[in-house]
C-alpha cells in the first residue's frame, strides 16, 4: 500500500517533469522562432531596413489590427469554437466606421461607440446560432459571406475615404517619446515587484519556486526587453498608439482570463465541458460572451485598420481570421481546447506580422506570403497536436 | 509440448526512475482460465501491456516465451499473428456500423475481385459466430443501440472472429449486467474446452472464483503468488493483493435517518435518443437527513440517469416533482441544484467529473469560486488554503496542488472530485458508483468520508452496482429494475438475493 503510493508519488512527479519540460520548450520555441525570423530577415535584406526603428515602428503598427483579432478569436478556440466571420467582420466594421463619419458625418467619437456596438451585436447572433445548436465553423462562415456582401452592399464597391485627424489619431499617432518612457520605467517596476510578491506567496505556501538566480535572470530578460521596445521607437517617432491599444486590451483581458470567474469557467468549459456543466457554469451565457467579445475586438480590429489607412475598402480584413488562428495557435493555445494565454496569442501575432513585413521589405510577391502562412498554419497546429498527444 | 503455453520470465519494466514491474514471473497453462489480480497500479496492465506488444521488445528485460520460442514482439500485430488478442475495458466499437460491420471491420469478405464488400456473406459469418458463442444479438443492429454490456460482448466477439489462441479480458465484467457476465462466463468455459486460453484482469473476487482455475497476485510490480483456485479463499486473496489482513470491508456505521430531507415524486426521464422511451419511469423517493441511502439495481436500471435528472443535467427530458425540506422546487440546470445544496459525484470521473489539464486546485474550487474570490476577483491565496484543506482532509496523495489531476491514480482523482463537491457545502451528496476503479485502500478512505458526512447531518445517496458495498454501507436501500423502483428495503439482515431478485424485476409487495 505505502509502497504502492511512493510508486505512485515518483510517477507523478517524473511525468510533471518531462510536461513542464515540454511546456518550457514550446514557450521557448515561441521567442526562438520569433528572433530565427527576425535575424533570418535582417541578414536576408541586403538594404538593411528590416531592423531599423522606422521598420520595426511599421511591423508593430501593423501587427496591431492581428494581434486584436487574435485576442478576440483566443476564447473562441479555448472553448473549442472557431470564428471565421472575424476578418469580414473587419471589413464591415471599418467601413460602417468610415460611412458614419464620411457619409452620415457622424463625430469620430459616436462612430467609434457605434461601430463597437455593432460588432458586439453581430458577435451575439454568431453566438446565439452557436447556442441554437449550429457548429461555431458553419455559423460564422454564414457571417463571413454575409458581413463581406453587407460591405460591398453598402460601399458598392467604393473606398471611403477617412480624414478625421482624431479618428486617424487611434491608428497612426504615437505617444510622446517622454511619455513612452516613464510608462516603461513604470512597466519594469510593477514587473519586480509583482515578480517578487509571487515568489513570496509561493514559498509561504509551500509551493516550488524557480531557483532566485533564475528569477532574476527572466526579471532582467523581461526589463531589458521592455526597455529596448521602448528605447528602439523613441528613436524612431515614439511608441505607436495602436500598440498601446493592443497593450491595454492584452492586459486586460489576460486579466479576465486568468483571475476572473468568467475566464476560469470558460476554460473548465474547453477543458471539458460536460464537467464544466455539472459543476454548475451556464455553457449557453459564456459562449455567447466570449462571441460578443471576439466581435467587439473584431470592431477594434476594424476601427484600428481604416485609421491606419486613412480608407476603407469593400475586400479590407481578407483571410484574417486565419491570420488570427494562426497567432493564437503559434502562441501556444490548444485547439483541443482548454489551453493557452492572452500574451502568447499576442506573440504570436507578431511572428504572424513579422513574416508579412519581412517578405514584403524582401519584395516577394503577394502570393508567396499567402502559400507561407497557409505553411505555417497547419505547421503550428500539427506541432501542437503532436506535442499534446505524446504527452498522453 | 511443455504444459505451459505462455511464460513471462523476469521481467522488469522501468519508466524513467520508477520500477513498475520487477522481475515478475508469469505462468499460463494452455487452455486454462487464468485470474491476474492486484490493486490499481499493481502492474498488471502494464504487464499485459508487454505481452500485447504495446511496450515494444527492447523497453523491458526479461522474455516472453510462447509455446518454447522466445517472442520479440514490436508491436500490438506482432502478437496478433502469435494468436494472442487482448480486449480492452474501454470499448472500441463504431456507434453508427452494425454489429457485423464491426466484428469484421477492416477485416471484410470480399466479392467482385475484391472490390466490393460481401454484405450478404458479412452478415451471415457475424451470425454464424454469434451463433456459435451463444450471443444473442442480431448481426444488423446498430452498435450503438446496444447496451454497453451487449456492445463488450461484441467485442469479445470480435476478437475470437480472427483465430485466437490466447484472449486476455481487461475487466470484462466491469460494465455488464448479471445475466450478461453469465452468458460471458458460459462462453469462456466452452471456449475453454476448445483450448483457448484465457488470461483475465479482474477486480471481482466472486468472479475468480465463478470461473477461474488458476490465479496469479500481483503487488507493487511483484509476483506475490500463483496458485490454483482450490488452494485459495477470498481473504488469501485480498491478503495477497494489499499485503495485510483486512479485518473488515466496510466500515458500517448505523445511522438512524432523521427527518426528510428531500423528497422525490412521480420523476421521469425520457431518453435523449428516443424520446418516447422512458429511462426512468415514474420514481418517487424521500431522502433523509443523516442517512446513507442506497440505490443497486443492475446496469441499465435507469439509476445514474434517475441522479443526473434530478440534478438538472438533461434539459426539458424530465418530468416530477422534487420537494426541499418540504417546499416544491425547480431545478433546471446543475447551478440551480447546487444552489439548492446538491452535489453529485458522477460515474464517469474522466468524462464528466474532472478537467484532467488542470491542477488540482482549479478542479476543487471549480463548482465553488464564490467562496475564493474578492471583490469580484478569484483570489489564489483562498484558492490554495481551500483546496489544501481538502487535500489534507481527504488524503489526496500528490506533490503539489499545482498537479494536475489528468496524471493523478483513480483513487486520488475521486479524492479530488469529492473535493470539489464538499467544496460547495452540500445538504445532500449523491454518489454514482463512488468506488468504481480504484483501489481496496482507497475504496476503505472514501467509505469512512461518507460516515463522517453523514455524522455532520449530510444526506449521502450512493448508487452502486456492487452489491456487498450496497450492503456494507447503507442505511436503506431502492433498487432499480428498467426505470422503477422496484424495491425499498431498510438494511436489516437483507441479503444480496433478495436485492437481486427485485434487480430483475420480480417485484412483489413485500414493504407495502
Amino acid at each position: 500500500m505505502q509502497q504502492e503510493g511512493v510508486v505512485q508519488e515518483m510517477n507523478d512527479i517524473l511525468t510533471k517533469k518531462k510536461e513542464k519540460r515540454r511546456v518550457n520548450i514550446r514557450k521557448y520555441t515561441m521567442v526562438i522562432a520569433l528572433v530565427a525570423i527576425w535575424v533570418l530577415f535582417s541578414f536576408l535584406d541586403k538594404s538593411g531596413t528590416f531592423l531599423t526603428p522606422r521598420n520595426l515602428s511599421n511591423l508593430f503598427r501593423q501587427m496591431a489590427v492581428t494581434a486584436v483579432l487574435a485576442m478576440g478569436m483566443f476564447m473562441i478556440l479555448v472553448d473549442l469554437h472557431i470564428d471565421l466571420s472575424l476578418g469580414s467582420l473587419v471589413g464591415l466594421t471599418g467601413g460602417v466606421a468610415a460611412l458614419l463619419m464620411y457619409k452620415v458625418g457622424l463625430n469620430p467619437f459616436l462612430a467609434v461607440i457605434l461601430t463597437l456596438l455593432l460588432g458586439a451585436v453581430l458577435g451575439a447572433i454568431t453566438g446565439s446560432w452557436v447556442n441554437a445548436g449550429v457548429p461555431a465553423f458553419i455559423a460564422s462562415l454564414g457571417g463571413m459571406l454575409a458581413y463581406r456582401g453587407a460591405i460591398m452592399g453598402l460601399t458598392r464597391g467604393e473606398s471611403i475615404p477617412v480624414s478625421q485627424a482624431s479618428f486617424r489619431f487611434l491608428g497612426t499617432a504615437y505617444l510622446p517619446k517622454s511619455i513612452g518612457l516613464v510608462l516603461g520605467v513604470i512597466a519594469c517596476i510593477v514587473i519586480i515587484l509583482s515578480t517578487f510578491k509571487k515568489r513570496k506567496d509561493r514559498i509561504k505556501f509551500g509551493f516550488k519556486v524557480k531557483p532566485l538566480a533564475m528569477e532574476l535572470i527572466y526579471l532582467a530578460v523581461y526589463v531589458i526587453s521592455i526597455m529596448l521596445f521602448v528605447l528602439v521607437m523613441n528613436s524612431y517617432k515614439g511608441i505607436p498608439v495602436p500598440i498601446m491599444i493592443v497593450l491595454a486590451l492584452a492586459l486586460v483581458l489576460n486579466f479576465v482570463t486568468t483571475k476572473t470567474r468568467f475566464g476560469r469557467q470558460v476554460f473548465a468549459i474547453g477543458g471539458n465541458k460536460e464537467a464544466a456543466k455539472l459543476s454548475g457554469i451556464n455553457i449557453k451565457r459564456r459562449t455567447l460572451q466570449i462571441f460578443i467579445i471576439s466581435g467587439l475586438m473584431a470592431s477594434v480590429a476594424g476601427i484600428l485598420l481604416t485609421a491606419r489607412l486613412g480608407t476603407a475598402t469593400t475586400d479590407a480584413g481578407n483571410g484574417f481570421e486565419l491570420d488570427a488562428v494562426a497567432s493564437c495557435v503559434i502562441g501556444g493555445t490548444s485547439l483541443l481546447g482548454g489551453e493557452g494565454t492572452v500574451l502568447g496569442a499576442v506573440l504570436g501575432a507578431l511572428v504572424m506580422a513579422s513574416i508579412d513585413n519581412g517578405m514584403s521589405i524582401l519584395n516577394t510577391e503577394a502570393y508567396w506570403q499567402l502559400i507561407v502562412k497557409g505553411i505555417i498554419l497547419v505547421v503550428a497546429v500539427f506541432v501542437d497536436i503532436y506535442t499534446k498527444k505524446k504527452s498522453k | 509440448m511443455s504444459e505451459y503455453i505462455l511464460e513471462m520470465r523476469g521481467i522488469t519494466k522501468e519508466f524513467p526512475g520508477v520500477k513498475a514491474l520487477d522481475n515478475v514471473n508469469f505462468k499460463v497453462k494452455r487452455g486454462e482460465v487464468h485470474a491476474l489480480c492486484g490493486e490499481n497500479g499493481a502492474g498488471k496492465s502494464t504487464l499485459m501491456k508487454i505481452l500485447s506488444g504495446v511496450y515494444p521488445y527492447g523497453t523491458y528485460k526479461g522474455d516472453i516465451v510462447l509455446k518454447g520460442e522466445v517472442q520479440k514482439f514490436y508491436g500490438i500485430k506482432d502478437s496478433e499473428r502469435k494468436k494472442i488478442a487482448i480486449v480492452y475495458q474501454e470499448l472500441a466499437l463504431v456507434p453508427q456500423m452494425t454489429v457485423a460491420e464491426n466484428i469484421y471491420l477492416a477485416n471484410e469478405p470480399l466479392k467482385f475481385g475484391g472490390t466490393t464488400i460481401d454484405d450478404d456473406k458479412l452478415n451471415y459469418m457475424a451470425k454464424e459466430l454469434l451463433n456459435r458463442l451463444g450471443i444473442d444479438i442480431n448481426p444488423v443492429t446498430k452498435v450503438g443501440a446496444l447496451g454497453v454490456g451487449k456492445q463488450q460482448l461484441v467485442e469479445i466477439a470480435k476478437a475470437l472472429s480472427k483465430d485466437v489462441e490466447v484472449l486476455i479480458l481487461d475487466e470484462p465484467t466491469a460494465a455488464l449486467t448479471e445475466t450478461e457476465v453469465e452468458t460471458l462466463f458460459r462462453i469462456i468455459k466452452e471456449l475453454k474446452k476448445k483450448g483457448i486460453t484465457f488470461i483475465i484482469i479482474t477486480h471481482k473476487l466472486e468472479e475468480i472464483f465463478q470461473i477461474a482455475d488458476t490465479v496469479t497476485i500481483l503487488r507493487d510490480g511483484q509476483t506475490i503468488s500463483t496458485h490454483s483456485i482450490e488452494e485459495l479463499d477470498e481473504d488469501t486473496i485480498i491478503k495477497g493483493m494489499v499485503g495485510r489482513e483486512l479485518t473488515e470491508r466496510y466500515p458500517k456505521v448505523s445511522h438512524k435517518g432523521e427527518e426528510v430531507i428531500l423528497e422525490v415524486k412521480n420523476f421521469t426521464v425520457y431518453d435523449p435518443n428516443m424520446p418516447y422511451r422512458k429511462l426512468v419511469d415514474n420514481v418517487s423517493f424521500k431522502v433523509k437527513k443523516g442517512e446513507i441511502l442506497g440505490i443497486s439495481g443492475l446496469v441499465g436500471a435507469g439509476r445514474t440517469e434517475l441522479v443526473m435528472g434530478i440534478f438538472g443535467a438533461y434539459d426539458k427530458l424530465v418530468e416530477g416533482e422534487i420537494f426541499l425540506d418540504g417546499k416544491k422546487i425547480e431545478i433546471k440546470s446543475p447551478s440551480d441544484a447546487i444552489r439548492y445544496g446538491l452535489a453529485l459525484v458522477t460515474e464517469d470521473r474522466k468524462g464528466n467529473g474532472l478537467i484532467l489539464d488542470q491542477s488540482i486546485m482549479m478542479n476543487t474550487t471549480l463548482a465553488a469560486l464564490d467562496k475564493v474570490m474578492t471583490k469580484g476577483i478569484l483570489d489564489e491565496n483562498k484558492e490554495i488554503l481551500y483546496s489544501k484543506k481538502y487535500v489534507e482532509e481527504l488524503k489526496v496523495k500528490t506533490p503539489s496542488l499545482e498537479q494536475k489531476v489528468g496524471n493523478l491514480s483513480g483513487g486520488n482523482q475521486q479524492k479530488v472530485v469529492l473535493a470539489k463537491w464538499l467544496m460547495t457545502n452540500p445538504r445532500v451528496l449523491f454518489l454514482d458508483e463512488p468506488t468504481r476503479g480504484i483501489d481496496v485502500g482507497a475504496k476503505y478512505e472514501i467509505y469512512n468520508i461518507m460516515n463522517k458526512l453523514v455524522e455532520n447531518g449530510v444526506a449521502v445517496v450512493m448508487i452502486s452496482s456492487e452489491l456487498p458495498e450496497i450492503l456494507g454501507m447503507s442505511d436503506r436501500i431502492l433498487v432499480m429494475h428498467e426505470g422503477k423502483i422496484k424495491g425499498e428495503l431498510e438494511n436489516k439482515n437483507v441479503t444480496q438475493e433478495e436485492i437481486m431478485y427485485y434487480a430483475t424485476g420480480r417485484s412483489r409487495a413485500r414493504n407495502e
